[in-house]
């Protein structure tokens, strides 16, 4: 079988002032027509670094070091910017992360099309535009014709990421470079972005490089994988071979640490081939320590009780009040959660689950209906003295570690932040005591306190976001997608932690995420959402193996299928 | 688009009203009018006849009213100095500052989008290096200073340039301009160059900043991918991208172009408005400080709205909404 890209020996080196960083080693790898190559990896292996030497757009300052880029036969590299602009588009297409920001939001999507149609065939306009639509058309676009004149944001994220990759396909390539095409993108669509690639590689004849970091979506789509881990190329094979019986120790934990969705199990497998597996082990006896000790409330109803929650957004402003758009983002919601018990809240983006969440926390107000903390109603008064009391027992962890943390805050004023608030402490020297006690506990160590958020990777500071959330004795934790910026390694850690954390402290916890597998492993009980309203509460297991409403089977059938994962035996 | 529009223009009519009152207090807070207006040995009668020509005995919202429909209708009373209806005094002044601001605005947009492009594209270029390190100087120094310097510069060492005044003016039915004989454009050009230096400069730093945020987004990497020319990249879809922001500031720096007149206009001795209003507060001419008050205001709140309707034409996303 003749090759249609053959990669040999390809270095890529980052020179910093810090010295020169080798982002790729030595990786080879070979890609034939009509085949999906997987290019699978955590943060920082360098995968997406080779997508971005292939077609020589490396960020400055990267260079390509050393080997071999062979495309049908031909040498890429050292090719002149003219050259290369010729291969782009033309021959090599590619496809982003995120169908948000890869499209001119002040351009239509026709103009952006006709421009790299005419730019990679010899079209006039009214032909540009005949192609223009058929590509639309060959994605999956309905109306295709009249669609030319929309604009980005007039499409939905999935339908956008279709056209991006009819963009990526209007030179009419023979090689696709898909760089985590369906990462930022709902199960669903996930689903059907990933059979649209699948059967574009297979009709024609199209080789494909997939980049991701999600296990899942090797499973479902690529027929070899080449597992990335720092630079090196670790393991190279058929996907049933890699998944199933993987040999390196470096796959083997990758794969060990994916959530699984078909069982319930007691805790993530650790995994100690990767970074931050291994955990710093000065805990704190929390029963003795000032953590354990907060307010004791005398309460023995519901930790929160929801009731007929109601919360409308203006989409559209106008002077009438049938002109405004309005929307229903959260439509009569109501459950409770027991004390000690971890509730998830499922579904995809727009289902409305962060702003069920952000109105528990006080962070929006309702239209209608109440929201009662440890029995306390804090809706209707929210300022009064009681609420706020009340409120305090809820604390929010945040789904980006990035933004969530203030950088120009050093860690130990972060965690501090709501002792002192609250006036915990009798003292400013207890407070720096328990700081560090708090930073030991979620295994950072008390030296972080004087070091600023950026030095930290996510899930480090995940970890600050836990501490921060503990300072102020909750009894309720809100967890709004706590892992799903985080690598899986990383994000078994984390689960491991909130788990530890929730039964040394009886804390109640609102998990709320789009991860059925992640769900499934920290979930006592599961309330299923849809455009505002909840379709189905159940019992984890109850819901995992006799789903009761339509909603919640399709979210489950939409699960990447992984029989062929390496798994200890049931 | 219509609610929004209604929205600015209600918040345009509130703003007048609190500059109008602004500008009616300058007549009662100012000195006494009639002060002005008679010699020193006028007497007690004719002093008395004046006031009650000029309303000032009624009470004082009877006056603000009257004030506010004559403005309204463009009367803004006669200048105690010259004697005449300020508002022909403003028109006839007018069309010289407005092509001076003008010329100025256009020289700052041209060189200053031209040179931001070229800056944000080619960073490392020594060029770049250069005209960032002399644009510091349209910043820091001061307008007058910088006229100065021009007028040493072109007018007296060099004597290629007229170095104050307004000459070779051709009359359009009533509106004077200079912009049609060569005489004109030599005596427009170096008040118009040290008006725009600091909005050029301001511009310059916008768009390159703009500029370079623009190129690191996704969609130029995925245009880039897609192997489009640079030519297309930079033109097509980076610099429209950079326009928003440079839009609302452009838009209130018009604005500023005719405040800062008031500067240039002294050092050129250019016959605009700007002149008019700072010989104006030299003799205490209260009705055409108002009515400059009123002017400055009125354009700005145009202005303003233009740009706003600007931002529905630039970007689909305020126009066609989410």
């Amino acid at each position: 079988m003749t090759e249609l890209l053959k990669i040999n020996g390809l270095c890529v080196e980052f020179p910093t002032r810090r010295g020169t960083v080798q982002a790729a080693k030595d990786v080879s790898l070979t890609v034939s027509p009509g085949e999906v190559v997987g290019l699978v990896g955590e943060s920082g292996a360098g995968k997406s670094t080779i997508g971005n030497a292939i077609i020589d757009l490396l960020e400055a300052p990267g260079r390509v070091s050393g080997g071999s880029i062979l495309f049908q036969g031909e040498e890429l590299r050292g090719r002149s910017d003219a050259e290369m602009r010729m291969v782009r588009g033309n021959r090599i297409g590619m496809i982003f992360q995120d169908p948000q920001t890869s499209l001119n939001p002040l351009m239509t999507i026709g103009a952006q099309l006709v421009e790299t149609i005419q730019k990679t065939n010899d079209l006039g306009i009214t032909q540009a535009e005949a192609r223009a639509v058929e590509l639309l058309e060959q994605v999956g676009i309905t109306e295709a014709r009249a669609r030319l004149l929309a604009y980005p944001h007039q499409f939905s994220g999935g339908m956008r990421q279709r056209v991006v990759i009819a963009l990526a396909l209007a030179g009419d390539p023979d090689l696709i470079i898909a760089d985590e095409p369906t990462t930022a993108l709902d199960v669903s669509i996930q689903a059907q972005i990933l059979d649209l690639i699948k059967d574009l590689c297979r009709k024609r004849k199209l080789g494909v490089i997939i980049v991701t970091h999600d296990i899942g979506v090797i499973a479902n789509i690529a027929d070899r994988v080449v597992v990335m881990y720092r630079g090196d190329v670790v393991e190279t094979g058929d996907v049933a071979q890699i998944l199933g019986a993987p040999q390196h120790e470096y796959t083997k934990s990758l794969i060990a640490a994916v959530p699984r969705a078909d069982r319930k199990m007691h805790r993530f497998s650790s995994v100690d081939y990767i970074e931050g597996g291994h955990q710093p082990s000065a805990k704190i006896d929390v029963q003795t320590h000032w953590l354990g000790q907060g307010a004791k409330h005398e309460n023995t109803g519901p930790a929160i009780q929801v009731e007929g929650l109601n919360l409308s957004f203006v989409l559209q402003k106008a002077l009438l009040k049938r002109n405004r758009k309005m929307l229903r983002a959260v439509n009569d919601v109501s459950f409770q959660l027991e004390p000690g018990e971890t509730f998830g809240l499922v579904g995809e983006s727009g289902s409305g689950k962060s702003t069920v969440a952000r109105l528990i926390a006080g962070l929006y107000r309702p239209d209608a209906g109440t929201v009662r903390v440890l029995g306390q109603d804090v809706t209707t008064a929210p300022h009064s003295r009681e609420a706020r009391r009340a409120r305090r027992a809820v604390q929010m962890i945040f789904q980006d570690p990035y933004s969530s943390l203030n950088a120009r805050m050093r860690v130990m004023d972060i965690v501090a932040e709501p002792i002192r608030f609250y006036k915990l402490t009798s003292s400013e020297a207890e407070t720096r005591k328990i700081v560090g006690d708090l930073l030991d506990h979620v295994g950072l160590g008390a030296g972080a306190a004087l070091r600023y958020p950026h030095e930290f990777s996510g899930g480090q500071r995940q970890r600050i976001s836990i501490a921060r959330a503990l300072a102020s004795r909750p009894r309720i934790l809100i967890c709004d997608e706590p892992t799903s910026a985080l690598d899986v390694s990383v994000q078994a850690t984390i689960l491991n932690l909130l788990k530890d954390l929730q039964s040394e402290l009886g804390l109640t916890m609102l998990f709320i995420s789009h991860d059925l597998p992640v769900v499934r492993q920290m979930c006592d009980k599961i309330a299923v959402m849809r455009n505002g309203q909840i379709c189905e509460i159940a019992p984890t297991e109850q819901l995992f193996e006799s789903p009761q409403h339509a909603y919640s089977r399709h979210l489950l059938d939409l699960m990447p299928k992984m029989d062929l994962l390496a798994r200890a035996p049931a | 688009m219509l609610f929004f529009i209604l929205k600015r223009l209600a918040q345009s009519v509130l703003v007048m009203a609190v500059v109008s009152a602004v500008s009616f207090s300058l007549f009662n807070f100012v000195g006494d009018p009639v002060n002005n207006m008679v010699g020193q040995d006028a007497t007690r009668e004719q002093r008395i006849e004046i006031r009650q020509q000029l309303g000032l005995d009624d009470p004082i919202l009877t006056q603000y009213s009257r004030f506010i429909g004559n403005m309204v209708q463009g009367d803004f009373g006669l200048s105690y100095r010259i004697k005449r209806p300020v508002d022909e005094l403003i028109f006839e002044r007018l069309p010289a500052t407005l092509e001076l601001v003008f010329v100025s605005a256009i020289i700052a947009l041209v060189v200053g989008i031209g040179l931001g492009i070229y800056t944000g594209i080619r960073r490392h270029a020594w060029a770049s290096r250069a005209v960032l390190s002399v644009s510091l100087i349209g910043v820091s120094l001061p307008t007058f200073i910088i006229g100065i310097a021009l007028i040493y510069i072109f007018a007296v060492h060099l004597r290629w340039l007229p170095s104050s005044g307004r000459s070779g003016t051709v009359d359009l039915g009533g509106w004077k301009t200079s912009l049609l004989s060569i005489d004109g454009w030599r005596a427009i050009i170096l008040p118009a160059i040290t008006l725009s230096l600091f909005q050029l400069t301001l511009i310059l730093r916008l768009v390159r900043a703009e500029m370079l945020e623009v190129m690191q987004t996704d969609f130029i990497k995925f245009a880039r991918a897609r192997g489009l020319s640079e030519r297309a990249i930079h033109f097509r879809h980076a610099l429209r991208n950079t326009l928003v922001p440079v839009i609302t500031i452009i838009g209130l720096n018009i604005g500023g172009l005719i405040a800062f007149s008031v500067i240039t206009e002294t050092v050129f001795q250019w016959p605009g408005t700007g002149l008019m209003f700072i010989q104006a507060v030299d003799f205490v001419d209260v009705p055409i400080m108002a009515a400059y008050l009123v002017f400055v205001a009125l354009l700005f709140v145009i202005i303003n709205l233009v740009v706003d309707i600007l931002y529905f034409v630039v970007d689909p996303r305020i126009r066609l909404g989410n």
